[in-house]
């Protein structure tokens, strides 16, 4: 069927089988390889995009259902002069990643959730990121990613 | 001053955080370009003759490129023939071979028989992944069930053999026998049977490959933790020159041990894409991964400990028997660890360890995140709390008076490794000290008066490890400075997150004084650098670090001839000034030459140094760990509530990737004390197969964590640095275990086997608790 999805603020549009996964459309149509796959049980949150400004697991999800949708994913994240966003780089700062595979979707996560919640207290953020697994870094300097950009965001 | 030792941020972030890593599945090479999709068909059953495949209507199927049985491996050299004397077992682990071979070798394809719940069967190779999977269903494969060994018992009992040629599942046996008069002179002894559960790894990235074949050119992706060792085990299987095959690893999501090896589906991979000249890729699923990716630990330990009653340990035993799985890829090696490390921090006169290796219809066992020396800490950590149960110690008092002294370094210890440095008391005092732990007891004891639902457990555990523990393999660098003025750095070892390319970066600045934002790391890519080793054992900056310093200070002085003739001056005269980074006759700024003038002068071959560093031995880092938990006496519901540690690693290079290490090894400790297990029934059957059921630790089950500093320089290399790549796991699974059976001794509970599900937990507090009630102590 074709599906046309807005990502990163620019047009995609494909004839893509039924079955496709957003996240497959996303890496194989649109040519965006931040996007990872870490399983197959929605358990890992690793494919984290924002889908119409709100965070989901694009495995998740079939592309047709995006069809008509803005997604967001990590590479469409730091504005066009190549300036990281404020999570971008608190991640950078607290040394947030390791390995780097579950971060674009942990970073997306994050966006969502200071969305929502723009000064979450420390238990906020853990129980907030349950979703998205991490093999690295035992979350430590993750959660300090996320309340430094938090602070970073509010107005002083 | 000198950058080391400081927090600087990493080089490898921006990319990963603006476009992501180029994992296997992301590389869009031009080799690559159409390449076809991999789907492996998987043994279903734990133990099984195949009687026959018929893959006809699979090939009839949308977008099927080929379908690959055993039969089709027709263009391989044979592997070495087995034994022609029946079955010898091996001689001890330490002169056993890597993987056990002869009759215990295993196939790259199933043959006839099937051994372990995801061994590969045949293989599917279509345009893309979808296909695949559909595929894949289509491939038809006959089964006769054979009883499963899914246990070191059923394996132990031998009513059903993995291997029937050697008449036996028990692989290797090793180690003393006999304790003969060790523990005479005790006053106490205690003994008991403990387990540490089998773990998968479970880095984010699973395994994936991809291969392409063209003009007598194998090049060939494969997420590792060692390209060189990659394209040795290639060369040799496929009978090739080594020159005629490029190994590359490109960006790698986690490897945790289980990518040392290349697995005998990505050999398959390359064989096939070689065969059919077709360029594939193969990334494995999760559910796939659960059950191919090697696991880790998996050993069940009989420890004896001994001593006088007042705390002063005298004998130690531990005999292990290491479920290897379906293939003794790690022959006797991890227990050996197990034993070489069986005494701990500990001063103590008799210490012994034997084991025995068994076969099991199940995932092989290598080597995860400690890889052998978490179960010796473990055991003994167990040991010494249950030694201090007996004589009614606080654990932590029986600690510092069996912790071997400072005087006494290098130190033989009972297990028979030798102890570099170490500061074990200091190290105990400064945790016990930052956790405030005789408040921490305090707390408890309020808690217990008052019949708290909620019940606190203060768990200690001090350890020393083994890092490098193949010093003597040593690493490469080359460092080479450009006419530019840049620097390119060719590193052995293999970074997958640890930032390499970070350390490496800080450590040619500081010697040259080019700044780092000129300097390039390369590693991972056997055209470029065919010789290197890899990261694994915690050996990476002590061995590949001090190789990149070397090779450095070797540019330097080769840079100062260069310089001295470009000024004509003495060498002696020159300098670099570290300022401006250029070098000048001494005290004349006049005189100034650049990096890239002095390179660009050099000569034809350039401005670059190579090294080859071996450490004298291996390092021994050291530490202690003490968790706090909150035990739910109504649900068994555990809560890690704080966890304080002292991991001294020697001279600290970078203290922001020293602490990432540290927090991710305490998080996987935690997850073993508290949560993982992968888990067969007894047909041999995976039940933790996914991660809905196998439980990787999240956000929030975890605190922050609190890290003292501590750095005793180790003496093995100019650095003074030793690994710090597993102190958590080693660390912090012991810790947390300890606090978990702490909150519940004042029921009479001594142990808990790990990990202390609610489930677990709470079941234990039923039994002792009907157990006082009928007056039966435990």
């Amino acid at each position: 069927m074709k599906v046309t999805v807005t990502v990163n603020g620019g047009q995609v549009a494909a004839e893509v089988p039924d079955r496709t996964l957003l996240v497959h459309f996303l890496r194989d149509v649109a040519g965006l390889t931040a996007t990872n796959v870490g399983c197959d049980t929605s358990s890992c949150g690793a494919c984290t995009v924002l889908l119409d400004g709100r965070s989901v697991k694009s495995c998740t999800l079939l592309a047709a259902q995006a069809d008509g949708s803005a997604v967001v994913t990590l590479e469409g994240l730091a504005n066009g002069s190549g300036e990281l966003h404020p999570v971008q780089q608190a991640f950078r700062a607290e040394h947030g990643l390791q390995c780097g595979f579950c971060t674009p979707g942990m970073v997306m996560a994050v966006v969502s959730l200071l969305e929502e919640n723009p000064d979450p207290s420390e238990a906020e953020v853990r129980t907030a990121l349950e979703g998205n697994l991490c093999r690295c870094t035992g979350y430590h300097n993750i959660v300090r990613a996320v309340l430094a950009a938090a602070s970073e965001r509010r107005p002083s | 001053m000198s950058i080391l030792g400081t927090r600087v941020v990493r080089t490898e972030d921006p990319r990963l955080l603006t476009a992501g890593g180029t994992y296997v599945d992301d590389l869009r090479d031009p080799e690559l370009a159409g390449a076809a999709s991999v789907t492996f068909i998987r043994s279903p059953l734990a133990h099984a003759l195949i009687t026959n495949i018929d893959v006809s209507a699979a090939l009839d199927a949308p977008g099927v490129v080929a379908v690959l049985t055993v039969a089709d491996i027709n263009d391989l050299p044979p592997p070495p023939p087995p034994p022609e004397e029946g079955f010898e077992p091996p001689p001890g682990s330490e002169a056993a071979p890597l993987p056990l071979g002869g009759h215990w070798s295993e196939p790259l394809l199933a043959v006839d028989r099937v051994r372990f719940v995801g061994e590969p069967v045949a293989m599917v190779l279509t345009d893309d992944s979808y296909q695949g999977e559909d595929a894949a269903e289509l491939v038809s494969v006959d089964y006769e069930p054979l009883p499963a060994v899914a246990s070191i018992d059923a394996a132990l009992a031998g009513d059903s053999l993995l291997f029937p040629v050697t008449g036996t599942n028990v692989a290797v046996t090793a180690g003393a026998s006999a304790d003969g008069t060790a523990f005479d002179g005790c006053e106490v002894v205690v003994e008991r049977t403990i387990v540490n559960q089998r773990l998968a790894p479970v880095p984010m990235e699973g395994r994936a490959t991809a291969a392409s074949w063209a003009d007598g050119k194998l090049t060939v992706w494969v997420s590792t933790q060692n390209a060189q060792l990659s394209r040795f085990v290639l060369a040799g299987a496929f009978g090739m020159d080594p020159a005629a095959i490029r190994v590359v690893a490109p960006d790698v999501g986690g490897g945790f041990g289980a990518k040392i090896a290349l697995d005998r589906d990505a050999i398959l991979v390359a064989w096939a894409a070689k065969h059919t000249g077709r360029a594939l890729r193969w990334v494995e699923t999760r559910s796939e991964n659960m059950v191919g990716m090697t696991h880790g630990r998996a050993q069940r330990q009989r420890i004896k400990i001994g001593g006088t009653r007042d705390g002063r340990i005298l004998a130690y035993r531990n005999d292990i028997i290491q479920d290897t799985g379906a293939y003794p890829r790690m022959s006797g090696f991890l227990p050996f660890l197990t034993g070489l490390m069986a005494a701990g921090p500990y001063d103590i006169g008799h210490v012994a360890a034997a084991n025995r290796v068994v076969v099991t219809n199940t995932t092989p066992i290598s080597a995860y995140r400690g890889a052998g020396r978490p179960e010796a800490t473990a055991a003994v950590e167990r040991a010494v709390d249950l030694f201090a149960a007996e004589i009614g110690m606080d654990p932590a008092e029986v600690r510092r008076i069996n912790l071997v002294p400072p005087d006494k370094f290098p130190y033989s210890s009972g297990g028979g490794a030798v102890y570099d440095t170490g500061e074990y008391v200091a190290a105990l005092d400064k945790v016990l000290a930052a956790a405030g732990y005789s408040e921490l007891r305090a707390e408890q004891a309020r808690r217990r008066e008052r019949g708290d639902v909620l019940q606190l457990g203060i768990g200690v555990a001090s350890y020393v490890e083994i890092t490098a523990a193949d010093a003597a393999g040593g690493e490469t660098a080359r460092v080479m400075v450009h006419d530019d003025g840049t620097a390119t750095v060719y590193t052995g070892s293999s970074a997958h997150g640890q930032g390499h390319h970070t350390a490496w970066a800080m450590l040619v600045q500081d010697e040259l004084c080019i700044p780092m934002d000129k300097i390039t790391v390369i590693h991972g890519d056997t055209d470029l650098i065919p010789f290197g080793t890899g990261t694994y054992a915690s050996r990476s900056l002590q061995l590949g670090g001090t190789a990149v310093h070397n090779a450095a200070v070797d540019v330097k002085e080769r840079a100062r001839a260069v310089a001295a003739d470009l000024l004509e001056a003495s060498p002696a005269d020159l300098e670099l000034d570290t300022e401006s980074g250029v070098w000048q006759v001494r005290g004349d700024p006049a005189s100034s030459r650049t990096w890239g003038e002095v390179a660009a002068h050099a000569g034809p071959d350039g401005l670059a140094a190579d090294a080859n560093f071996t450490e004298g031995q291996p390092t021994f880092p050291f530490g202690t760990h003490l968790a706090v938990v909150e035990v739910d006496t109504e649900t068994g519901k555990v809560r890690l509530l704080r966890h304080v540690t002292v991991d001294d690693a020697g001279t600290v290079l970078n203290p922001l990737l020293v602490e990432g290490q540290r927090h991710g090894g305490i998080a996987q400790g935690a997850a073993q004390a508290l949560l993982e297990e992968m888990v067969y029934d007894a047909d041999g059957n995976p039940i933790t197969g996914t991660l809905v059921d196998y439980a990787i630790i999240t956000a929030a089950e975890l605190p922050s964590f609190e890290l003292l500093v501590s750095e005793t320089p180790a003496t093995s290399n100019p650095l003074g640095a030793k690994g710090i790549g597993e102190a958590g796991t080693i660390g912090a699974t012991p810790a947390v275990q300890n606090a978990v059976v702490d909150a519940l001794s004042h029921l009479g509970i001594r142990h808990l086997d790990m990990p202390a599900t609610p489930a677990r937990v709470w079941a234990a507090i039923s039994e002792a608790t009907a157990n006082s009630a009928t007056g039966e102590g435990q």
